[in-house]
């Protein structure tokens, strides 16, 4: 990601009220890191540690006084003096209606934070009537042994472009297309992503909210019905094919290897790998039976 | 930037041609700003994206390019999308992504070269659109049903998009009209201005058909206003634009002198923007002036640029305009030929020039940030505000962005001094405005009146209504029904809000009892529908779900007090956390219709 880092020590502090309690961040913070701060919990969808919020998805969105609108508080910076108001009608009626539009829209039932925040919210998903309520249907796209993508899964949350665009891997091979509720995450003209510029990083993987992007060794344990993340462990160790030294934790189940990620916080990779650290994992399973 | 790797897809020669054309043609020599670094500098990873963080290379040649390989090909192959990404250096994925987002661009060979657009929108749905629709459609032309062509006052309108041949729009069109178009029968435009001359101000060249050369733009008082100009400081152009209380004509009504002086504080280099991509439905003032007093927009900007110390203009047209943006066109060239843009504007040493750029098909681009992207070769999605253009514009440099009618009250400006021009009108809303009558009305066309004439009053100068009038839909789409009982309210700023609706770009479309609401309003949720730009959830899925449950009201005798609650939270989600003003407004004519009982009658 382009940006310029200033030191912490010479960011100014800025503080803001949220509901009511005053909270001290830095210069650059947003009004999420404030939320959290005072003990909030905000939800997020298009929001993650390691991508530049595109702010689309608007679950988050808090009052602001002063602004005629609700505003996106994962990517507004906090200033001196704001006021900010997230325990309000007006703020839970907003973030029901958006979970709603998520649920009705998309499969996310693999997302345990929207399964949460739609019993938090009260979302009312039976007043819409199935049979004139669209939804995204596309079918699974499944082009190789690595990953898969489940487009009926999708929030069209922008992380995955961003991760292969600007904010990691530089390889823009995926980016949105069509427009409105026609809008697609596709690659250059909807070719297969072997035909396409994608290199298999699998970073897009990492940071999709909803499982519409996932490892074909998760996708065919749960079509089995055998996906049992409470039987997994998590490993973290050291990739083994370079000098670079990143971090790798290994989902194990059933002493297999069923999904390979990088912790988010490192402060080298941001939970960024390449194709190797990220799918080149059969060597170490393969055992003489 | 990173490596383009394209798919095995060969461009045909033609392609190639079409690609290399087009690039040589942009002259990038004409451009003067320099590459823009990061002007966010703090935190980054926390700091919305904005055009701050692009780097100014050839991605802004994308649109334009997109266009010409079209216009040559009749559409856009992977071979040709492939030379495109490898000449602009711009990933094919984004190249993809940005041309599926525009309406006039298709990805297989047509059935047909030339497209044939048939506005099904408002004014022509009930002016028989659907029926030409069927008409040509039946004579097995390539013909696709098209939004708001802008062209009410002559309704019904189609737009030929041919190619290898310059596009033709068609007016108050018939079957035969539109084959003779697509046999090359060129539009020569007419003034739909019914008013006489002695009552124009902004529009009192629009009758004299000499004024659109730059000889007739001169004898008829062009440049006089450029002149008052430069005989002041920049600053004081700047304080005659808010003294005189000009606000916005696009439909946001903000302060333009606020606007200006905002972007003059900033570091330059600036920009000034001028926002022709006139798509609100019902309305087609901009056009008029740009068809039939382009040195009017041109002189107008010169003097923004002056006053702004921008060095850089852009009209961004939408690309169904085509009368227009050959008028346009063949106005600046003169203008350049003549030394009134360029280095060194009329001798008055300052540099000015203009770059013309074509939407295409895109109601939202009309949003000021989405036009920004749409200019930088990106998708047309709003940004987040904060920050704004004045500061964070085109290419994160600060800019201005104008409405076109907005623009051409500048040149009126410098006649009458700012507080001459703010006597005209009323103390809130000053000067004069265009309004756009279509609908079930005897002189349908572009008004101009002071700033406090009654809805009445206006629609007494247009003939009055045809048939018993039911509604009037004013501001467009993103405006709102009213009833007869409002025809005494002064159509001012300020007068229009305290009475519950807004007079956005200047809509006023009667529709008299013989009106389909149930289909006119459906088709309305449509508009928004296929309009959004997707970006954020409320506006990509409320537009969608607003539209079923009208269909449920209709098709499936739902009780409209079930769908009004349900309406009422769509209306709400929209509005308040929508990114832009496109969701914000998008349920508002909606709602107006349910109020008025225009709809949901059977219950």
């Amino acid at each position: 990601m382009t940006f310029v880092d200033i030191p912490v020590e010479i960011r100014s502090k800025v503080t803001i009220s949220v509901d009511g309690e005053s909270v001290d961040v830095l210069e650059g913070d947003t009004i999420l890191d404030a939320c959290t701060k005072a003990g909030k919990i905000t939800p997020t969808v298009c929001y993650g540690p390691t991508v530049t919020p595109v702010n689309a998805c608007r679950v988050c969105v808090v009052e602001l006084e002063g602004s005629r609108t609700l505003v996106p508080s994962c990517s507004r910076p906090a200033e001196e003096g704001m006021v900010v108001k997230t325990d309000t009608d007006r703020v839970t009626d907003n973030r029901k209606m958006v979970l709603e539009f998520l649920a009705t829209s998309s499969d996310v039932s693999q997302s345990d934070d929207i399964q949460g925040w739609l019993g938090d919210y009260k979302a009312d998903l039976d007043r819409y009537d199935p049979e004139t309520t669209e939804r995204m249907t596309d079918e699974v796209k499944i082009e190789d042994d690595l990953y898969i993508r489940a487009y009926d899964r999708c929030v069209l949350c922008y992380k995955c472009v961003e991760a292969c665009g600007e904010d990691a891997q530089w390889t823009f091979a995926i980016a949105m297309s069509g427009r409105g509720f026609n809008n697609r995450i596709s690659t250059e003209f909807d070719v297969t992503l072997p035909d396409s510029a994608c290199v298999y990083c699998g970073n897009c993987v990492a940071v999709c909210p909803t499982n519409a992007l996932q490892f074909k060794t998760e996708f065919d344990l749960r079509k089995m019905g055998d996906w049992r993340p409470e039987d997994q462990t998590v490993t973290r160790t050291v990739c083994s094919y370079c000098g670079v030294g990143c971090n790798l934790d290994l989902h194990v189940q059933d002493n297999q290897i069923v999904k390979v990620d990088s912790p988010m916080d490192h402060s080298i990779t941001s939970g960024n790998l390449c194709v190797k650290g990220r799918f080149g994992y059969q060597y170490v399973q393969n055992r003489p039976s | 930037m990173p490596e383009i790797a394209v798919t095995d897809a060969v461009a045909t020669e033609a392609e190639r041609n079409a690609v290399a054309d087009s690039i040589m043609l942009q002259d990038p020599g004409q451009i003067s700003f320099e590459a823009a670094g990061p002007a966010l500098t703090f935190d980054g990873d926390r700091v919305a994206r904005s055009g701050s963080e692009r780097i100014f290379n050839r991605r802004h040649l994308l649109l334009p390019v997109l266009h010409d390989v079209r216009d040559a090909i009749g559409w856009l192959s992977e071979g040709g999308m492939n030379e495109i990404a490898t000449a602009l250096q711009v990933p094919p994925a984004e190249v993809y992504g940005v041309a599926s987002f525009y309406e006039l661009f298709t990805f297989e060979a047509p059935s047909a070269p030339d497209a044939v657009h048939v506005c099904d929108d408002t004014a022509c749905r009930i002016k028989g659109a659907n029926e030409l629709k069927g008409e040509l459609s039946a004579e097995g032309h390539n013909v696709h049903g098209s939004p708001c062509l802008g062209l009410c006052e002559q309704a019904p309108a189609v737009f030929v998009q041919r190619t290898g041949e310059a596009h033709v729009s068609v007016r108050s069109a018939t079957k035969e009209t539109v084959v003779a178009a697509l046999g090359g029968a060129m539009t020569n435009p007419v003034a739909p201005v019914p008013q006489p001359t002695e009552d124009l101000t902004l529009l009192r060249r629009v009758h004299n058909a000499a004024a659109v050369d730059f000889d007739g733009y001169i004898t008829t008082g062009g440049y006089g206003a450029l002149a008052k100009a430069v005989s002041m400081t920049p600053a004081e152009v700047v304080s005659h634009v808010g003294d005189a209380g000009l606000t916005g004509r696009g439909g946001a009504a903000f302060p333009t002198g606020f606007k200006w002086s905002a972007v003059a504080a900033e570091p330059g280099p600036r920009h000034l923007v001028v926002n022709a991509d006139e798509s609100e439905p019902g309305t087609f003032k901009d056009r008029v002036i740009m068809e039939h007093d382009p040195y009017s927009l041109i002189e107008a900007m010169t003097i923004g640029g002056y006053a702004m110390g921008a060095e850089q203009g852009w009209i961004y047209i939408r690309g169904e305009y085509p009368e227009a943006t050959r008028q346009l066109k063949s106005a600046i060239a003169e203008a350049r030929s003549k030394g009134m843009l360029g280095d060194n504007v009329g001798g008055h040493n300052f540099r000015f020039d203009i770059e013309l750029r074509l939407g295409a098909g895109a109601y939202i681009c009309g949003e000021e940030t989405a036009l920004l992207n749409s200019i930088e070769g990106y998708r047309g999605e709003p940004r987040n505000k904060p920050p704004f253009p004045t500061t964070h514009g085109l290419f994160g440099q600060p800019t201005a962005i104008n409405n076109v009618e907005t623009m051409v009250n500048v040149n009126q400006i410098m006649m009458l001094g700012g507080e001459g021009y703010a006597a005209v009108g009323t103390e809130k809303s000053t000067g004069t405005k265009l309004f756009c009558l279509s609908g079930h009305v005897a002189h349908p066309g572009v008004y101009e009146v002071t700033y406090g004439a009654t809805l009445r009053e206006v629609i007494d100068l247009a003939g009055g209504p045809t048939g018993n009038l039911r509604s009037i839909l004013m501001g467009g789409a993103a405006g709102s029904f009213i009833g007869t009982d409002m025809m005494d309210v002064p159509l001012t700023i300020e007068d229009s809000r305290a009475s519950g609706f807004s007079l956005g770009s200047g809509v006023v479309m009667l529709l008299n009892d013989t009106v389909d609401f149930d289909d006119f309003v459906a088709r309305i949720a449509q508009f928004f529908r296929d309009e959004s730009c997707g970006q954020c959830v409320p506006c990509r899925v409320g537009t969608v779900r607003q539209g079923e449950s009208l269909l449920r009201i209709r098709e499936k005798g739902s009780p409209i007090e079930t769908e009004r609650k349900m309406l009422d939270d769509f209306a709400m989600v929209m509005k308040d956390s929508s990114i832009c003003g496109l969701g914000h407004t998008a349920s508002g004519a909606i709602l107006s219709a349910i109020d008025l009982g225009l709809i949901g009658g059977h219950s």
